[in-house]
């Protein structure tokens, strides 16, 4: 029944050890399953040259698109109700952003629900980090990526067993 | 056997002064000089007599005086007016306001409820509240949290209190609620967090709740009288919910009822409309999912559902069906009949025979409508009062997963809860409408108490091929079924129209122009920016023998959540995106009360 994300845990194990202050947030240094990673082990999207993207970005687009635009807008670009996630992904730490997600926060009558017992969030949540990231950079237009890398079977398989 | 009397004539004397408390609010209600309900009468007119303001002279009105409201979300709902004071509400926290109109706008009496924050979370697109109502002498707020509270009218002081749902589950609210006879009825929100949505009545004196009918569920929980609850003239028989749906999936199957409440004191009868289905992916609720969607008539003392029409059999778009039904008398074929014309967020115009429940018309008011082909309007078919779905844009037989392109109207409809006006002497409805579509595609979600249940990922771009802007303000012939003029607009018509003796028709713009035009023709007689965008309804009344037009500013709703940053076309390629007009070029966030009249 935990919903954390597979590599929360090893992403904070790696950030004790080296204690190392991200220098590229966004760059993706190499992949595993279908999934990329920063050179610090950080979920990042990946665009190809003829405008592919990886699965998880169109994923997160989806999930995004159900989740969180009813209060942030569309594309992640806020509204008269919720900041624009596309720059708090920039802006935000990738651990202070899970953090906020799972536990919420308030800022007087301005709140942030808590999803952490929500599995169509915390299943998803790399999914729409590295979506919002792709918006922030605008490495993918508004709308939806017309072209995507097929699911693979490890990122199926996670989620499936996250599911349940 | 005295004692037996005493206690019948204090029965008596009980039900004589409820009585007499809705004769007054029915007097208040014809007194055009007040408006003392939301909708402006029990018909859901918004329909005023006063003429001092008319087609003539409209384009000389001014401001008379504003006032600010403190908050600064999305204003829905009007204040109302009862006697000298004027009560203004605001969106979360709820804050109440009773104002002497005797003497320049006073404050005097102030209410602020205390609400947990968490619900604003669980509040699906703004913290908006559509407005106070009044009887008997109280105010009554119900409150984002669902608690209802009435306040003494003088003074303020909190009279009873009751607690209508949980949020903890997302039972929420947004509607105002509908005084009647003895009895205060009240909806819930929360379609998109799966709450099974029911409407109670509580005791308009105690507050005390005497009896609660769900939308979905079995029948003794919907108040359902088998063989006497009628669709299309047939009763329904036992287990009609039930029937239409698959294992539990009912007892998170929405059927929320946010809407407008109008009734019939001859009939004895309310009427109000159901909105969608949870989840938003048909695939996981297979069957009719009755009755969501549905057009309810109950008997206002029972609860008991005397006739229900369902208009979107298993939902697949998100057409709720809340918005207002209005009701009139009108000729049909010669005859004059009681009517209920609805105008419903999957882009039909209804009209009904609302004593029987009849279906007499259901047609197209946005021509761009595109996912039926029309209902089946033969009593004879299998399929009486079914619209057929086009396959292209049934995200339920293209399935899971799968991206259907076009759909219009979108999710928030051809026209959302915006209350349409009826003016009796040109027969015409004047409806706000959205002119948006769609692509929605569904996929699987699983159920956590108190979190979104949606399950679909939508994008919504303006009607193609039209002209380009989000929204249309119409005149409707509800007997012919036909649009008899329409004014296109930038964005979606987010405000509740008002009609006049005067033959001007007000409606507000979320650029946040309010604009009056001609009942006859449609021509704009008089327009004026206010601070913010305006999706509340306008209202007008009379004080010190000056008519004046009150209108909420105050961008937000879902208007200022899905608008804010513009809509993109996915389907229109590189290049198209970012080229339609964003909200947030036009207007910011506000909360403000302007109103206006006649130079001297």
């Amino acid at each position: 029944m935990t919903f954390i994300p597979r590599l929360l845990a090893a992403g904070l194990a790696a950030a004790l050890s080296t204690a190392a202050t991200a220098q590229d947030n966004i760059t993706a240094a190499y992949d595993e399953g279908g999934r990329y990673f920063t050179e610090d082990d950080i979920p990042t999207f990946n665009v190809a040259e003829d405008g592919t993207v990886d699965w998880l970005t169109f994923s997160g687009f989806r999930r995004y698109h159900s989740e969180c635009h009813v209060c942030h807008g569309p594309d992640g670009e806020g509204s008269t109700y919720a900041p624009a996630l596309k720059k708090s992904a920039l802006s935000m730490d990738y651990y202070d952003f899970v953090n906020v997600v799972v536990n919420g926060r308030v800022n007087g009558n301005s709140v942030m629900p808590h999803f952490g017992d929500n599995r169509n969030v915390m299943c998803y949540l790399d999914d729409i980090y590295v979506y919002l990231k792709a918006r922030g950079t605008d490495a993918v237009e508004r709308g939806r990526p017309a072209k995507k890398d097929a699911k693979s079977d490890e990122i199926a398989e996670a989620e499936h067993a996250c599911m349940g | 056997m005295k004692k037996l009397t005493l206690l019948t004539s204090g029965i008596a004397l009980c039900t004589a002064s409820m009585a007499m408390a809705n004769d007054d609010l029915v007097a208040k209600m014809n007194d055009p000089k007040q408006w003392v309900i939301q909708t402006g009468d029990y018909k859901n007119q918004r329909y005023s007599e006063l003429d001092q303001i008319n087609a003539d002279n409209v384009g000389k009105l001014q401001v008379a005086w504003t006032f600010s409201t403190g908050v600064l979300r999305g204003h829905e709902g009007s204040p109302l007016v009862i006697g000298d004071t004027m009560y203004v509400h605001t969106p979360f926290p709820n804050i109440v306001y009773a104002l002497d109109l005797a003497n320049e706008g006073k404050i005097i009496w102030k209410y602020e409820p205390r609400q947990d924050p968490d619900v604003i979370p669980v509040m699906c697109c703004d913290t908006v509240n559509r407005g106070v109502a009044y009887a008997d002498g109280k105010i009554i707020l119900h409150q984002a949290d669902t608690k209802i509270v009435a306040l003494n009218a003088e003074t303020g002081a909190v009279e009873w209190e009751a607690v209508n749902g949980d949020p903890s589950i997302g039972e929420t609210n947004t509607a105002t609620v509908l005084p009647v006879k003895d009895k205060v009825i009240v909806g819930i929100s929360g379609g998109e967090f799966g709450v099974q949505g029911h409407v109670t009545a509580y005791d308009l004196a105690t507050g005390e709740r005497l009896w609660r009918a769900y939308s979905v569920g079995p029948d003794d929980q919907l108040l359902f009288d088998p063989e006497k609850t009628t669709a299309l003239g047939r009763p329904v028989g036992p287990d009609s919910s039930l029937n239409s749906w698959e294992g539990d999936q009912w007892k998170i199957g929405g059927g929320t009822t946010w809407g407008w409440y109008s009734a019939d004191l001859e009939e004895n009868l309310f009427y109000y409309g159901s909105g969608n289905p949870s989840t938003w992916n048909p695939a996981q609720r297979p069957g009719d999912n009755k009755w969501s969607m549905t057009i309810f008539a109950r008997d206002i003392d029972t609860g008991v559902a005397k006739w229900v029409y369902q208009m979107t059999p298993h939902d697949e778009w998100d057409y709720d069906g809340v918005n207002e039904m209005i009701l009139t008398e009108q000729e049909i074929n010669g005859t004059e009949r009681k009517l209920l014309t609805h105008f419903d967020r999957n882009g039909l115009g209804y009209t009904l025979d609302r004593v029987s429940g009849e279906l007499l018309v259901a047609e197209k008011f946005d021509p761009a409508v595109n996912w039926t082909t029309g209902v089946d309007m033969d009593p004879n078919s299998d399929t009486f009062g079914r619209p057929a779905v086009v396959a292209q844009y049934s995200t339920a037989q293209n399935g899971e997963d799968v991206n259907s392109t076009g759909i219009c109207p979108a999710a928030l409809g051809s026209k959302d809860q915006q209350p349409a006006a009826y003016s009796p002497r040109t027969e015409t409805f004047y409806v706000p409408t959205n002119h948006v579509c769609m692509d929605y595609e569904p996929f699987r979600v699983s159920y956590t108490a108190g979190q979104p249940y949606v399950g679909a990922t939508l994008a919504m771009y303006p009607a193609p091929d039209s002209h380009g802007g989000m929204g249309n303000f119409i005149a409707w012939d509800n007997i012919e079924g036909k649009i008899k003029w329409s004014i296109p607009e930038k964005f979606s018509v987010w405000s509740g129209a008002l009609a006049t003796a005067g033959d001007v028709v007000f409606y507000g713009t979320l650029e946040g122009h309010l604009k009056a035009v001609h009942a006859g023709t449609g021509e704009e007689l008089y327009r004026f920016k206010t601070p913010s965008g305006i999706i509340g309804n306008v209202m007008t009344y009379e004080q010190g023998g000056k008519q004046y037009v009150g209108i909420l500013s105050g961008v937000g709703g879902w208007a200022g959540i899905g608008l804010a940053a513009g809509l993109t076309n996915p389907n229109d390629g590189l290049g198209a995106v970012g080229g339609y007009a964003a909200l947030s070029d036009y207007t910011a966030l506000g909360g403000q009360l302007t109103v206006f009249a006649l130079p001297d």
